[in-house]
């Protein structure tokens, strides 16, 4: 029930943000969401995409230090309120959100966020005890 | 079992290595001052005569001959010999901005071969082996050196100076290559592009020889462990013959001098004072053997020590540390001494990869030190808080090695120029304020 997310690590340096999505774009990857986290002098690119195996491998061979990660992403009604019932469920049972990134598709009506969690079992447990459905990897590939 | 390529030199006793130097010295000084104008001026400045100096005792009495004698001199006024006698020139890189040009009789090039087939054997050389020399041919002496070295064993040799590391992998596996030769920042090069091409089980590597850069033991520690070779080190100045004026045996703790050829000393570099062994000086070479181009007490600029503890080798010439600081390379950054060295050790302990750029500024009339290090997968976490720990981690190292605050500024991968020869570790731009 969690999705894989690709982390890269960036320097801060003009021009190194285009020559990533440039190698993105030259391997037809897709992205289905992105944040940009920054520091100083460098950043961490967050990528969700539609083949994670594909992603790694072109990343790999550009030379770029990443990570994968499982986060976990949640439908949510697209509307005032839908994201504060799953941060509240998150934060009433003391699942600590480390950060969290938001998009929308073409699917009319819902918002996705991504959450990373320190513990994706027990996240995955309250929110499913509270009706909400974390969205798994096929499925986010299909959108 | 240690091998020797002439055991009764390199282990002879103390006594006997004396005796040679004292007669060598004479002779070499009658020589100077019968056939180098510029020494018997410079002697004569000092009010020594050849008769002065009976042995090796009497060295201190001689003048030091540095860098800009030599730029003075350029390119023959230092010769001993006539042209005619002369069969070679090799030259420095003239990094700094001062060319050496030292030319070499046969005799000349048969010692100073001779000393890296010494450095050779040491590091298990036989004749059944395959010497894969990679750094330059040309006028730099590595190249040359080693190659004379290699064939004076017995080794089959092969001159691959340096640079295509495709070609230098492809010899590698295609013959065989048991002994390596180069610069430690291209062997830590190729031993990641072994790796990266996985053909780590195709090289029957047993030894490296490194030298004509600084290194450290992280340093070592990484290639021998990278390439599964014992890594030797070896030592030697253009001014003097080449590589092998010194080297390291089995023990690796320390390079053994060609006493026989080159008497070392350590002095303060400040007063000129000679050093007692166990105190770190500078390093300075008489060349005793040497016909056209020899040097009278030539200071290296290099920072060391030497020691003339019994080896568990069995040689019983002087060692000396591997150079710990060179002058030329010392950065003064707010008024404290850097070496890269220092911030290198730090980077191996932290588990940093060797590929390292030190920048140098001044902003705001105060200087400022940059660090640039490449990330790597093993440092990398998609948490933003846990790299910034880590850098900030290596900041604290750094500042309690120099003392003083040092930017640390992490960078993409494979983003800092490899070197094919002498890596480019220091770039100061306050020197661009200064011409």
């Amino acid at each position: 029930m969690t999705v894989k997310q690709i982390s890269v690590f960036l320097e801060n340096k003009p021009g190194r943000l285009a020559e990533f999505t440039d190698v993105l774009s030259k391997n037809n990857i897709d992205m289905r969401a992105l944040s940009l986290a920054e520091a100083e002098d460098f950043g961490i690119v967050r990528i969700i995409v539609d083949d994670v195996y594909n992603a790694s491998t072109v990343l790999k061979d550009a030379g770029y230090v990443f990570s994968i990660t499982k986060v976990l992403a949640v439908a949510i009604p697209d509307e005032p309120g839908g994201l504060s019932k799953v941060i509240r469920v998150l934060g009433d049972s003391s699942v600590n959100v480390e950060y969290m990134y938001a998009f929308i598709t073409r699917k009319k009506g819902l918002a996705y966020m991504i959450f990373r969690v320190a513990d994706n079992k027990r996240a995955i447990e309250v929110l499913q005890e509270n009706g909400i459905r974390p969205v798994c990897q096929d499925e986010l590939s299909d959108l | 079992m240690e091998r020797y390529y002439q055991p009764e030199i390199e282990c002879a006793s103390r006594e006997q290595i004396r005796e040679w130097q004292s007669e060598r010295l004479v002779k070499q000084v009658q020589n100077v001052w019968d056939n180098v104008p510029y020494y018997r001026k410079r002697m004569e400045e000092m009010g020594v005569e050849p008769g002065d100096i009976k042995s090796v005792d009497d060295l201190h009495k001689l003048p030091f001959i540095t860098k800009d004698d030599l730029r003075e001199a350029y390119p023959y006024g230092l010769l001993a010999r006539p042209l005619s006698d002369c069969v070679r020139i090799q030259s420095t890189s003239g990094t700094t901005g001062r060319r050496v040009v030292a030319f070499y009789t046969q005799h000349d090039l048969d010692l100073w071969e001779e000393c890296c087939a010494r450095a050779i054997v040491a590091a298990g050389g036989t004749k059944d082996d395959v010497c894969h020399v990679c750094y330059g041919y040309g006028l730099f002496t590595g190249g040359p050196g080693l190659n004379g070295g290699s064939h004076k064993v017995g080794c089959l040799t092969l001159p691959m100076s340096s640079g295509n590391t495709e070609r230098q992998i492809q010899f590698m596996t295609d013959l065989g290559s048991t002994i390596l030769c180069c610069t430690p920042s291209y062997a830590a090069y190729l031993a990641e592009s072994i790796i990266e091409r996985g053909v780590r089980d195709q090289i029957k590597l047993k030894a490296g020889i490194f030298g004509a850069e600084a290194w450290t033991e992280e340093m070592r520690r990484d290639i021998e462990e990278k390439l599964g070779i014992k890594a030797y080190d070896i030592y030697g100045l253009t001014e003097i013959s080449g590589p092998g004026v010194s080297f390291e045996c089995s023990a690796q703790t320390g390079m053994h001098v060609n006493e026989d050829h080159f008497i070392a000393e350590v002095i303060n570099p400040v007063t000129g004072e000679v050093l007692p062994d166990g105190e770190k000086g500078e390093l300075v070479f008489t060349s005793i053997t040497k016909e056209a181009f020899p040097l009278l007490r030539y200071r290296t600029r290099d920072i060391c020590i030497l020691s003339r503890e019994k080896c568990s080798c069995g040689r019983t010439h002087v060692k000396m540390t591997k150079p710990l600081g060179r002058s030329d390379d010392m950065l003064i950054v707010k008024g404290v001494n850097v070496f890269p060295s220092q911030i290198e050790t730090v980077l191996m302990n932290k588990g940093y990869p060797a590929n390292y750029q030190i920048i140098v500024d001044r902003v705001n009339n105060s200087d400022t030190i940059e660090v640039q290090v490449e990330m790597t997968p093993e440092m990398f976490s998609d948490s933003l808080s846990e790299v910034s720990a880590r850098e900030k981690e290596l900041v604290d190292a750094l500042k309690a090695m120099l003392g003083i605050y040092a930017k640390v500024k992490l960078v993409n991968p494979k983003t800092i120029t490899r070197s094919e020869g002498k890596a480019v570790r220091v770039i100061d731009k306050r020197n661009l304020y200064q011409q």
